[in-house]
């Protein structure tokens, strides 16, 4: 089989380059939805959606087939993973901080329990980093993101929830 | 009935619940009374959209005749959906809305974290992925119950008359038949009389909170979980259906 000529760590790689439609500026490898890769017959890529409804999983499928085409392994499968659940303590601390330098302030870590009892928790924000922000409105343009505003340097920001 | 029909009615049974909430919920769509409303319903519609899709996957396998999920919510006639006749009932005003979900949700959440531990390792895993959408749900519905009934005269008026409308429908989830009780002893799934206990403690802790009148329990409305329906549901899938009715095998 050719599919013996690549290497895991390549089409991690590979994977990497592929960003997620909703955040472009996170690569999937970055959101922690990639769980493994495995070199048989045939490559398979196990993905675990986000919410049970995004939209944005099948055409995460799609780009996935379409970047490994493009390196020319043809032979590839996707497998859904549900176990253990993503959450956002999935995404990496390189995704942190490209979600920050994109004006998205991350969620915390092992927040998300907390978060969904308790309600507020201080959010920095992603520009000025002070934490005297307010919530206009717990959904936003997307089911994982809330709008907020800061007080101290007057800009809106979105922020990705904990789940 | 056996162990393994058992399981393929009860997931089907749990998609059924999820399509149809979704679908009424989908109805709303462009009609909440401001933005934040608007984003909340459609990304909880979203949700149990998804979780539909999951579930009727998975039956779809469970039942190793080929069907898919579109085939399950698509192809199926109104007397084969096994869905509760509470999330069925045609929409109404905001607080109707709110109501009907913290009824269902209450029950469906501990039905969901029951659902985690039971002996399918793969509808544990799809409890575990929605539990956590549910959970969201629930917290920002309770609020918004609260600040309905502890709100105005004429919110409080409205969502009581909600409680009182829709209470009818809520016996129903806790009636333990054939399928239930195989999925509680075969597969570790949820009581229904502990449920039950539980969601009524839990109702009457928001009520209170909410400054509502718990109803007096009456007559209970089923037949919703063996396919017989109010005269609503015929109507609604007729919509979600057409396309798929109408150009049989369309694809997009």
């Amino acid at each position: 089989m050719v599919t013996a000529a690549f290497s895991r760590e390549e089409i991690l790689r590979w994977l990497g380059q592929v960003p997620d439609p909703e955040i472009p500026v996170l690569s999937i490898t970055d959101l922690g939805i990639v769980r493994d890769v495995q070199i048989g017959e045939t490559i398979t890529v196990a993905l675990a959606p986000t919410y049970s409804g995004c939209p944005a999983t099948e055409v995460i499928e799609n780009t996935v087939l379409d970047a490994l085409r493009e390196h020319g392994i043809e032979d590839v499968a996707i497998k859904r993973v549900l176990s253990p659940p993503w959450t956002t303590d999935w995404i990496s601390d390189e995704g942190r901080d490209k979600l920050r330098e994109y004006g998205i302030a991350p969620p915390e870590k092992g927040a998300g329990k907390r978060a969904l009892l308790r309600g507020d928790l201080e959010i920095a924000c992603p520009r000025c980093g002070a934490t005297t922000t307010e919530r206009v409105s717990e959904f936003g343009s997307t089911a994982c993101k809330a709008s907020y505003r800061c007080r101290g340097c007057l800009e809106p920001f979105e922020y990705f929830k904990c789940i | 009935m056996n162990k393994e029909s058992a399981l393929l009615a009860y997931v089907t049974r749990l998609g059924d619940n999820a399509l149809v909430l979704g679908q009424r919920m989908v109805e709303q769509v462009a009609a909440y009374p401001e933005l934040e409303e608007e984003l909340a319903n459609a990304n909880f519609a979203l949700d149990y959209i998804g979780q539909a899709r999951m579930l009727y996957a998975y039956a779809g396998e469970l039942e190793g005749q080929g069907r898919g999920e579109d085939d399950f919510a698509f192809l199926r006639d109104e007397n084969e959906f096994r869905n509760l006749l509470l999330l069925e009932q045609p929409n109404g005003h905001f607080g109707d809305s709110i109501t009907k979900l913290v009824l269902f949700e209450l029950f469906y959440f501990a039905q969901l974290e029951a659902l985690t531990a039971c002996g399918d390792a793969r509808l544990a895993e799809i409890a575990a992925r929605a539990v956590k959408e549910i959970r969201y749900h629930l917290r920002h519905n309770t609020q918004w119950l609260v600040r309905l009934g502890d709100g105005t005269e004429e919110s409080h008026r409205r969502v009581q008359a909600s409680l009182d409308e829709l209470w009818r429908f809520t016996g129903e989830m806790f009636e333990a038949d054939e399928i239930d009780t195989i999925m509680e002893r075969a597969w570790g799934g949820p009581s229904l009389e502990k449920l039950r206990e539980r969601w009524l403690s839990d109702i009457d802790a928001i009520l209170i909170n909410a400054t509502l009148d718990t109803p007096e329990s009456g007559w209970m409305a089923s037949g919703g979980k063996a396919g017989r329906h109010s005269e609503h549901l015929g109507y609604m899938i007729a919509e979600m259906q057409y396309l798929q009715r109408t150009h049989p095998g369309a694809t997009w």
